[in-house]
């Protein structure tokens, strides 16, 4: 079982809850060689209650390399990472967040990116991104829940974000 | 509809008027600036949107832009047309961004596409204002000025993308408003812009304008197939700071195809001089039409009268 602990910083910014959201970042101590059944997702954990992800029920139900690329498991044919990643350092980490920066539009790591001209993962998407492409892509395909709140329940934060605790609303077809 | 007809009833007029007025030299010149390399841009990605509308959320409380009829997690608005059905969702004072639901000819899953400024290399909004109330920021912004705005609305006109919205609201604060890129609050200060932070699906890529066109390139060398090929925003009207991916064909999700390569700037150029003829002439046209309606009703109420009349010479 994995031990889980949310690293926070305060918001400092009131009127930016969705990047604070992605300030918040949980921390997974994955004991070598040993899957977690459950796995905490505190991503957007300001406007959306924590998820808590069962790894167990979709190890069972899919490859391990559908999520974790080359790092774990069989990868699929002709898979592009194999010919780079065979066995380096990179194989080790497995969690997402390893690769999948939690700030992927901030100065600092758009920079990172910029001067290093040989890079070649010049598209790679951030946590939230990874995360929610690679579930919700997949849940279409399987017909598994696609609502945002399927997955996680909204905060009273994200309920005035979405002015979902506004009035009745009063139709909206006039223009 | 109005406005579009509006706009190249206006277009066609001027470009036809200023073939005689000026000669076209400075054309050349314009064509050549393509903005600040410098400049920050969006990737919008149309296959990765899901229409959850948390851009919309997030832009309304970072501009902090009054609630709106319906909440933002509710689908009804993907319903809504106007005009008679020929038009989605548009953006307004309200709303500077906006998600349209489109459903495309092959029957595959719906697209959704997000509306806002697509911050143009050279915006015509920014050359058609003669009160010079527009600036394009060297971080890639379009932003406006209200405080010397005066309300004439041209910009609303040349905007080839029909985005600047005119605020009803206050009848003595005339005033243009549209999505600013963030660009006090957020890009300024290194901050992406609050609508792309809270894309879940990072259907918006923030980044500097040349990156973006290299990543998008790179996505459609990864996965072969899966997008048109053609990046929106890269050559049109000159260049956009926004710029788009897709499955299908643009047309099929609400963009004009038809836009030309060059900015926008030139016709605007020749459109601009002739501002003071058409203010000018504007409330006669107006009159003009005023009287001609009145004209027309009163005949049309006078039909009965005017034959007894003449029954009785
Ligand atoms: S860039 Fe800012 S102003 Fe423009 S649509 Fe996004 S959140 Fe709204
Ligand atoms: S937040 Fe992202 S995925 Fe959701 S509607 Fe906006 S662009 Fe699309």
């Amino acid at each position: 079982m994995a031990t889980n602990q949310t690293h926070s910083k305060p918001s400092l910014f009131q009127l930016v809850l969705l990047v604070a959201a992605l300030l918040l970042v949980t921390v997974v101590t994955v004991p070598a060689a040993e899957a977690p059944d459950t796995i905490t997702l505190n991503v957007l954990a300001e406007l959306y209650e924590p998820v808590v992800f069962d790894h167990a029920m979709h190890a069972d139900v899919a490859e391990c390399a559908i999520c974790h690329h080359q790092t774990t498991g069989q990868p699929e044919a002709g898979s592009r990472c194999v010919r780079c990643h065979s066995g380096n350092e990179t194989n080790a980490s497995v969690a997402c967040r390893d690769c999948h920066v939690a700030e992927p539009f901030s100065a600092d790591y758009m920079r990172s990116k910029e001067v290093d001209s040989e890079r070649y993962h010049i598209d790679m998407p951030g946590l939230k991104g990874a995360y929610h492409l690679s579930c919700l892509g997949c849940h279409t395909e399987m017909g598994a829940p696609t609502g945002c709140q399927e997955c996680h329940a909204r905060t009273a934060a994200g309920d005035e974000t979405f002015r979902a605790d506004a009035q009745a609303p009063t139709g909206g077809n006039s223009h | 509809m109005s406005k579009i007809s509006r706009r190249r009833f206006l277009a066609a007029s001027v470009a036809g008027g200023a073939a005689i007025t000026l000669a076209p030299t400075k054309k050349a010149l314009a064509a050549t600036f393509e903005g600040y390399s410098e400049g920050m841009g969006v990737l919008v990605d149309l296959t990765r949107c899901v229409g959850c509308r948390s851009c919309e959320a997030a832009c309304n409380k970072e501009q902090k832009l009054p609630t709106p009829d319906l909440p933002f997690d509710d689908p009804a608005v993907f319903d809504q047309t106007f005009h008679g059905g020929t038009q989605k969702r548009r953006t307004t004072e309200k709303a500077y961004t906006v998600v349209n639901r489109y459903e495309p000819k092959d029957g595959s899953q719906p697209v959704y596409r997000k509306i806002q400024c697509n911050h143009c290399n050279e915006p015509a909004c920014l050359t058609s204002c003669f009160v010079n109330a527009y600036t394009k920021t060297r971080e890639g912004a379009v932003v406006y000025n209200s405080k010397v705005c005066v309300g004439c609305r041209n910009c609303m006109v040349a905007c080839p993308f029909n985005v600047p919205a005119y605020s009803y609201s206050s009848a003595f604060n005339p005033m243009i408003k549209k999505c600013i890129f963030c660009h006090e609050t957020r890009l300024k200060q290194g901050l992406p812009p609050a609508c792309v932070a809270g894309c879940p699906q990072e259907a918006l890529t923030f980044g500097h304008r040349n990156s973006l066109i290299k990543i998008a390139r790179e996505r459609m060398r990864h996965q072969p197939g899966r997008y048109i090929d053609h990046i929106y925003g890269e050559k049109e009207v000159g260049g956009t700071a926004w710029i788009y991916l897709s499955a299908v064909p643009f047309e099929e999700v609400g963009f004009d195809t038809t836009l030309q390569k060059e900015p926008i700037l030139s016709n605007v150029k020749d459109f601009l001089s002739t501002v003071p003829m058409v203010l000018a002439i504007w409330p006669a046209l107006f009159s003009g039409f005023h009287l001609l309606a009145k004209h027309k009703e009163n005949h049309a109420g006078d039909d009965h009268q005017n034959i007894d009349e003449e029954a009785h010479k």
